[in-house]
């Protein structure tokens, strides 16, 4: 019994938040990865593209509540998704014909990119907060829970509670489709397969006829398809903070360097190394420890090995590391 | 000579925007935006040297900025009764176990010939064990510390030393943390050298926000010492009522301007002094070496010069400028709030200037700072002012009017990412480009 307990124990603050937090991690830095392998630059933008898509997914609630469309016991904003992604698209499109378009005509250096990306950054940031403020905005509706601790210890006589929230569950599930989808995509179509020619060598690709503003569209699309669903869902895991995409921005990077830049894969693996060892790391194991070990042996502290303040600081201990000993991340980067 | 009528125009038009905002708003408000781009400039100057000489991307400010505050308190703050009997030497003992277990297991791994694989594992098993030796020192002293006053100390405390050496010494904090982090990410690319910076800048933010023992953590530290009278003790001296009877001004104001401006004098001198040891190291052999590796490494390489140590040196040199603003910028404030440090107002918002201002141009680094920080401030009466222009014929119960007007200060955010892209697009090389020398 102790030992399912423990199994519990686990499958609830270390499993299941893990899963949760690794796919949007791995939504977000799939995005990035393609933008990096098909425009050769790290875009900073990436993080309020996300915000954009959650809040146009937050916008779009409001309108189909005000009108009465929902769901139930489903979230509406499982409705509003289509919509609020092509609108993100949209945006992204907008923004690359604008700005990014530019410079890569001139060829600049993937430096100059990143800091357009800085100037766009600041500037959707700017736009987010303008239009829907900078409060924090709980756009979650329907049933809270899938599975209820309680009726969890009821059904199974455990002490200890399972509980799969409503948004870690859709999580999950979008986060597998989408993934499907998109490794569909890249390696069955011809579409997909001319853009990962066009990563793999810009020259050859352009050579056999590649259309390149077209590997660019479809990048973008790919891009704010990602962007749109990882934001909206992080938003309605932990309710939509503008400021808090800011400040998502490095844990994906981390994601996507520590999976090896411009791998897919490896993107999907980064995000749940990243998501995982948070969560590994600042567990307090007292309660595990009580489970597995005779009682004597026991001992007495919390069992942390970082106190959980430090959770989002070691994504980037991860990512020195990372860099220090293995650079191009776990798997060879710039291949799609 | 286009460059130096450019330097003077824009110079002349930075002096008489300020003095406009002097006369118009008042001189309180004016000094204080004067002191902050005094800050700022100094914090671009050292961005520029990296950036701007090197092309090495630094998005650590932010970081190097908070150990310069952090200098502030180990210096000028009076050590706290008790806190180093009652373990503050077991916190040093058991952080100095960590260090040399570190150190110990980069020299394991660097002489000792082993199966890579084999090499990686005792050195993480050094650290590891190095790592639970601190936890089981440092532990229990941290909890005893923190217990102290935890309302009015809770920390370690400082020297009790003037607080003007703790710029020098914020300079020293962030050479020191340069001189790590550059061995870490230097050899990396340019972009994983930006997100490396930045995620190392973070770290270092997350220490301070959370070791209270050393910084107090988000209870902040205040009433730092001055190194300049406080309002009160002015008000009482002869010259200062002279003076505002003379000038007509209320004591307080004028109490309060001396004190900008006593600061404005410090910072203005130290902004000279990093001012002309650029000048001359830019000029110098050395600056011609810096900027022929950043133009073309492999040549440079094959004249026989050593990439990665200049790399090192202009990281340090650039990252302790920057310390010492930011040691500049606590004692400005009084106070040191590790929840303040943020990317957006610190990193990017200095790359900014400095992308504005012209890289590569220390003129052009300084009137980009003064500039930025001018409108950052000031863009939020902009907005809002452009705001209830646009809105003006709409009726004051309207929903999205009163919206609109509320959130009128984020358009900031807005205005700086315009400036940031108009500059890259249409004068990618700044307001005051680089000598061609």
């Amino acid at each position: 019994m102790d030992f399912l307990n423990g199994i519990t124990l686990i499958s609830n603050y270390i499993l299941i938040p893990g899963l949760t937090y690794g796919s949007q991690l791995a939504l977000g830095a799939l995005g990035i990865t393609i933008v990096y392998s098909v425009l050769r630059f790290s875009n900073f933008a990436h993080g309020e593209f996300m915000s954009f898509g959650a809040m146009t997914s937050i916008l779009l609630c409001w309108l189909f509540l005000s009108l009465e469309i929902n769901l139930n016991p489903l979230p509406t904003a499982i409705i509003v998704l289509p919509f609020a992604i092509i609108i993100t698209i949209f945006y992204c499109i907008l923004v690359d014909k604008i700005i990014f378009k530019f410079y890569r005509r001139q060829n600049s250096k993937s430096v100059i990119n990143l800091i357009v990306s800085i100037g766009v950054m600041f500037f959707t940031g700017g736009l987010i907060r303008f239009i829907i403020g900078p409060g924090d905005k709980n756009f979650f509706d329907g049933e809270r829970f899938i599975l209820k601790a309680k009726t969890f210890k009821n059904y199974t006589g455990l002490s200890e509670g399972l509980a799969l929230k409503t948004t870690q569950g859709i999580t999950i599930v979008l986060s597998i489709i989408l993934v499907v989808l998109l490794f569909w995509f890249l390696n069955k179509t011809k579409t997909g397969k001319s853009m990962r020619a066009y990563a793999d060598n810009k020259e050859l690709a352009l050579l056999s006829g590649i259309n390149p503003e077209k590997v660019v569209f479809i990048t973008w699309i790919i891009t704010g398809t990602l962007a749109c669903v990882a934001g909206t869902l992080y938003g309605l895991d932990k309710s939509y903070k503008p400021f808090t995409y800011l400040h998502l921005v490095l844990p994906i990077f981390s994601a996507a360097i520590v999976g090896g830049v411009g791998n897919p894969i490896g993107a999907i693996i980064g995000g749940f190394v990243i998501a995982f060892s948070e969560l590994i790391v600042t567990f307090a194991y007292k309660k595990i420890f009580f489970y597995f070990l005779p009682n004597y042996l026991v001992p007495d502290g919390l069992l942390q090995i970082l106190s959980t303040d430090y959770k989002i600081a070691i994504s980037f201990i991860i990512l020195v590391l990372v860099l220090l000993i293995r650079p191009t991340g776990i798997y060879k980067g710039k291949i799609i | 000579m286009k460059n130096r009528s450019r330097i003077q125009i824009l110079y002349f038009l930075m002096a008489i925007i300020l003095f406009a905002v002097g006369i118009f708003q008042s001189w309180n408000v004016a000094l204080t935006i004067f002191n902050l781009c005094l800050i700022s400039s100094i914090m671009t100057l050292g961005i520029n040297v990296q950036w701007g000489n090197a092309g090495i991307v630094n998005f650590g400010v932010m970081g190097f900025a908070a150990l310069g505050g952090l200098a502030n308190i180990i210096i000028s703050m009076p050590p706290t009764s008790n806190a180093w009997e009652t373990g503050g030497n077991f916190i040093v003992i058991g952080l100095m176990i960590f260090v040399l277990s570190i150190i110990f297991s980069v020299f394991m791994f660097k002489r000792v010939n082993f199966n890579k694989r084999i090499k990686y594992l005792i050195s993480f098993l050094i650290i590891f064990v190095g790592y639970f030796i601190m936890r089981f020192m440092v532990d229990s002293p941290i909890e005893q510390i923190e217990s102290i006053e935890p309302a009015k100390t809770g920390y370690l405390g400082g020297f009790n030393l003037p607080v003007i050496i703790s710029w020098p010494v914020g300079g020293l904090l962030a050479a020191f943390a340069a001189f790590i982090i550059g061995k870490i990410s230097l050899g990396l690319r340019s972009d994983y050298l930006a997100i490396a910076t930045l995620g190392i800048s973070e770290i270092i933010i997350y220490i301070l926000k959370n070791e209270d023992w050393l910084s107090r953590g988000v209870k902040n530290v205040n009433g730092l010492p001055r190194p300049v009278p406080y309002e009160i003790e002015l008000q009482s001296r002869e010259w200062v009522l002279e003076t505002a009877n003379i000038l007509k001004i209320p004591l307080p104001e004028v109490s309060s301007i001396i004190v900008k401006l006593s600061y404005s004098v410090l910072f203005l001198l130290v902004l000279l002094v990093i001012l002309y040891l650029l000048q001359i190291a830019v000029k110098s052999p050395w600056g011609r070496m810096m900027r022929a590796i950043r133009d073309n490494e492999v040549s440079a390489n094959a004249m026989g010069k050593d990439i990665k140590k200049r790399h090192l040196q202009v990281f340090i040199i650039g990252s302790a400028i920057v310390g010492i603003a930011g040691a500049m910028l606590t004692t400005l404030d009084g106070q040191f709030t590790p929840v303040s440090y943020q990317p957006l107002r610190y990193t990017f918002l200095i790359w900014i200037m400095v992308i504005v201002g012209g890289s590569g141009n220390n003129f052009g680094s300084i009137i980009g700072a003064f500039l930025i920080w001018f409108f950052w401030i000031q863009s939020e009466p902009l907005g809002l002012w452009l705001l209830s222009f646009i809105t003006s014929h709409i009726s004051d119960t309207n929903l999205i009017k009163s919206h609109l007007l509320e959130n009128a200060a984020h358009i900031r955010l807005m205005f700086m990412g315009m400036i940031l892209l108009v500059t890259l697009r249409f004068a990618p090389k700044g307001l005051i480009p680089e000598v061609k020398r």
